[in-house]
């Protein structure tokens, strides 16, 4: 695995990305700057993290998703590239086009910083190997801006498609209201592309991959694409 | 010139910064509120060109950045 970690100004989470692909590629990820119009050679996989990119302005992730290494992002995407967005990533993939749909304030205006219950929907992709369909995982959210809205055709179009990776439940699975804690339409939290190697979703499955720090159930994400992507090589 | 590039909401999409607005209006006594939307207003100041290209150009910028056209609309106004 040989990860790209894209930086933008105001972007905050990015070193806990790279320590977590660290941890499970046992390879150092590079570190690209926003102002790069190309991707190292060799990048298998982007990452887009999260944090504040240009402090939210006009939009979240509307000025990152002009900034001039997303040509670049863009192009390896188009050849089928991997794309992970966390958070403000999934933002910008959404504002760049990668991602159809939009996400919209937190239907109760605030910011929400916890552990959320995720369920994971499909496990034959890239991101999801590592799991097993249906399994619920508790990794932590934090966004003020995370309400997925699409029109009812791209809605139609991701659920008919089974684009719709991740969904906000309750820890037994169960779809609530009460758990989908920013009202995103159908509860969604995560997303793939038509071609299912661009992947968006809100909760940091970075941040819960080591014992001391809690619950591990973030690692089958990145575990399952370093043993993917090795495999390919 | 000026120019005046006015971003809204479309109808249909849920904005509860309005919502919230609108309840502090009405907690504030202000009456005969039905609904508020918010948007955004860009004042912007032309370096050249006619009036034609101008508004064409405007009509790129949103289309390019100012906007989202999934979830909001746009207009151009040219000013003086």
């Amino acid at each position: 695995m040989k990860a790209a970690v894209i930086v933008f100004p105001g972007i905050n989470r990015e070193r806990d990305m790279a320590r977590t692909l660290k941890l499970a590629s046992g390879r150092e990820p590079a570190m690209v700057w926003h102002a790069d119009t190309a991707l190292p050679a060799g990048t298998d996989i982007v990452v887009l993290p999260g944090g504040f990119s240009y402090g939210d302005y006009l939009r979240c992730g509307a000025i990152a998703a002009r900034a001039p290494v997303m040509g670049a992002v863009q192009a390896f995407a188009a050849k089928g590239g991997l794309v992970l967005g966390v958070c403000n990533g999934f933002q910008i993939l959404c504002e760049t086009g990668l991602l159809p749909g939009v996400l919209m304030r937190n239907a109760g205006l605030k910011f929400i910083c916890r552990e959320v219950y995720l369920r994971v929907e499909r496990s034959d992709t890239p991101f999801t190997r590592g799991y097993n369909a249906g399994q619920v995982i508790c990794v932590p959210t934090a966004h003020g801006e995370g309400n997925y809205v699409a029109d009812s055709e791209t809605i139609a179009r991701l659920e008919g498609e089974g684009r719709v990776v991740f969904r906000y439940t309750a820890p037994d699975g169960a779809l609530a209201p009460e758990w989908n804690f920013n009202g995103a339409t159908n509860a969604i939290a995560g997303i793939v592309n038509a071609r299912g190697n661009v992947l968006g979703m809100m909760p940091h499955p970075e941040n819960h991959v080591e014992t001391a720090l809690g619950p591990t159930d973030g690692r089958g994400l990145f575990q399952g694409l370093a043993e993917y992507l090795d495999r390919a090589a | 010139m000026k120019a005046q590039v006015t971003v809204t909401l479309k109808s249909g999409i849920l904005d509860p910064q309005g919502k919230a607005i609108e309840g502090a209006l009405k907690s504030l006594g202000v009456g005969g509120i039905a609904s508020v939307r918010q948007g955004k207003v860009f004042d912007i100041e032309i370096a050249d060109g006619d009036r034609a290209g101008v508004e064409a150009r405007l009509r790129e910028a949103a289309e390019k950045l100012l906007a989202n056209t999934l979830i909001e609309n746009y207009d151009v106004k040219l000013i003086g």
